[in-house]
């Protein structure tokens, strides 16, 4: 058994920012992350493309290079670190620590933390069109993280589809590369500089990221990439792959073909570890997903968890290390590592620059509202992707009398497959909620139980500390 | 299918899918060293039998569901693939190993 001032679970920006943060204050740290490096999403591979492959720094920015330095304070805060390891469950008990059991290195090892900090980011929403399950579909993010990691691209003909910054990112950084693109189906509504506009007074304090959006719309319009605009309708077509892409643009009928089709409709929390927890969650309705309840300390409902970065609703890497901070400040100052004023100029400092980085978001979810069609799917569209489940059968679960997704998941086994509602949670919810006439606080989420991961039969038996 | 971007100073890592000899650089995840690979889908799913291929590439989806070295239900874009390994396409619902389906009987 491990004993820890504070676990945090991600190693993502929150979580590295968060991790440095606490051993300055001289909490004892246990990062516990997924990956075989630090990094998360955002920073994926850093340290081996900076070690192994610095030409591909050229293409992947500068905003993705500044990764390193941030690995590096990681590393060297002395910070004890778990990487390739998993949390499968996170238990809460009344009175004393949290527990979480660990699979790392073939052994479920529990570790008490007297605060935990969840720093688990976001991931991409799902986006069930017709065809998304045939090989070939896959989000971008899919996509950037092969480029990242292991310097894959997809062979042409490549098409992209669906809207946001990281459509944008990720089609400048290809053609950066040289990776050719056939199209961009951008699903963007029509007048996304008008609904932006009203927004852009309060944006311009985030003015460094406006910058950055403005070079890339320019770089994709330079590059010669077809863009295809207003896209709706949007179709996967093939036998045993993608080989087609059909969609409308501005009303009129696009087929395309594509041996890869890379999906992107922005990102949302990852829910699973605060909805194990039990942390209570509401709707966002700019953003279309559930967000969990925060103090302005960074705290759930449940005393003692804390969440920083996209796993608390989007802000960016950088929203995502300066919420970090101020958790693990806070955390430091509860559990007495920290005494008050020197701690309340750092939080004062790190809410100054968090509130820049967040000024950007209203002007973002109106330019790139989120999909609108996925409440009102229907008909034989695959809505969970392990237990094959249409957006048809999610409806008659309704009129045989299922009022939440719990209901539901019962009588279809929709959110029981191994993802465990990962991939179909939210359309579940929003699909209920236009069925019902109900707004998504009413309707839930699916309840989530561990384990949260699959634990192999050798690590449930070497249970450290179990004597 | 993908392609690889210049690497010189990439180290090869020689794996088995099915019994076939695959090679992959060193630090791929297995999904990615199986994409890279040409592997078009690495799994059937237990309903309908229908291909699938990895989907996000971070854990969340599940769809890289694979048999590695003989364990089931891997998530090979999370588990690093190394020399010598044997990969097995997951084909429908894997069943419970012998030994636990005997004492638990559920």
């Amino acid at each position: 058994m491990t004993r820890i001032d504070l676990a945090i679970i991600g190693a993502g920006p929150a979580g590295m920012e968060a991790a440095a943060t606490a051993r300055e204050t001289g909490l004892s740290v246990l990062l516990i992350d997924e990956q075989p490096e630090p990094g998360g999403q955002i920073w994926r591979a850093i340290e081996c493309n900076v070690s192994e492959r610095p030409d591909n720094l050229v293409f992947l920015g500068p905003d993705y290079a500044a990764g390193a330095a941030r690995a590096e304070r990681f590393r060297a805060s002395g910070a004890n670190y778990w990487p390739s390891a998993m949390v499968w469950h996170l238990d809460n008990p009344e009175t004393g620590d949290k527990t979480a059991l660990v699979a790392w290195d073939g052994v479920t090892r529990q570790v008490q933390a007297r605060s935990v900090l969840l720093a688990t980011g976001a991931m991409e929403r799902p986006v069930p069109i017709p065809g998304w399950t045939l090989p070939g579909v896959m989000s971008i993010g899919a996509a950037q993280t092969m480029l990242k990691s292991s310097g894959l691209y997809p062979e042409a003909p490549l098409v992209l589809a669906g809207s946001g910054p990281l459509l944008l990112l990720f089609a400048v950084q290809c053609h950066a590369a040289g990776i050719p693109i056939s199209a961009v189906l951008d699903t963007t509504p029509a007048g996304a500089m008008t609904r932006g506009l009203p927004h852009l007074p309060k944006a311009l304090l985030g003015w460094r990221t406006l910058l950055k959006g403005r070079r890339l719309m320019q770089a994709l319009a330079s590059s010669g990439i077809p863009v295809y605009r207003h896209v709706r309708n949007l179709e996967a077509l093939g036998a045993d792959s993608v080989e087609r892409v059909r969609c409308t643009s501005d009303g009129q009928t696009v087929e395309i073909e594509a041996t890869t089709l890379l999906l992107h409709e922005g990102v949302v929390p990852n829910p699973q570890l605060t909805r194990l927890i039990g942390c209570e969650h509401r709707w966002n309705a700019a953003q279309r997903c559930f967000h969990p309840m925060l103090s302005d300390r960074g705290e759930t409902s449940v005393p003692g968890v804390f969440v920083a970065g996209d796993g608390g609703g989007i802000g960016g890497a950088p929203a995502a290390e300066n919420t970090g901070r101020i958790a693990a400040l806070e955390i430091a100052e509860e559990l007495g590592a920290v005494n008050r004023p020197s701690g309340d100029i750092e939080i004062v400092k790190a809410r100054d620059n968090l509130r820049a980085q967040m000024a950007v978001r209203p002007l973002l979810d109106a330019m790139y509202p989120p999909p609108d069609w996925i409440g009102k799917l229907d008909g034989d569209v695959l809505v969970c992707r392990c237990e094959e489940v249409s957006a048809r059968a999610v409806r008659g679960a309704v009129a045989d009398g299922a009022p939440g997704p719990n209901q539901a998941k019962a009588f279809l086994r929709a959110g029981m497959g191994p993802c465990q509602g990962r991939m179909c949670g939210l359309t579940v919810t929003e699909i209920l909620a236009d069925a019902h006439g109900k707004e998504p606080d009413a309707i839930g989420y699916y309840r989530i139980r561990p384990p949260i991961k699959p634990v192999t039969v050798g690590e449930l038996a070497a249970l450290d500390g179990a004597d | 299918m993908f392609r690889r971007l210049p690497d010189p100073r990439a180290r090869a890592v020689h794996f088995t899918f099915d019994g076939e000899a695959l090679t992959a650089n060193s630090g791929d995840s297995v999904a990615a060293a199986l994409l890279g690979a040409g592997i078009e889908h690495s799994r059937t799913t237990p309903k309908s039998g229908t291909a699938r291929a990895p989907y996000c590439m971070m854990g969340v989806c599940f769809e890289c569901l694979i048999e590695i070295d003989g364990v089931a239900n891997r998530q090979g874009c999370l588990v690093e693939v190394r020399d010598g390994m044997a990969v097995r396409r997951q084909q429908g619902a894997p069943g419970l190993p012998e030994d636990l389906a005997d004492e638990g009987g559920q």
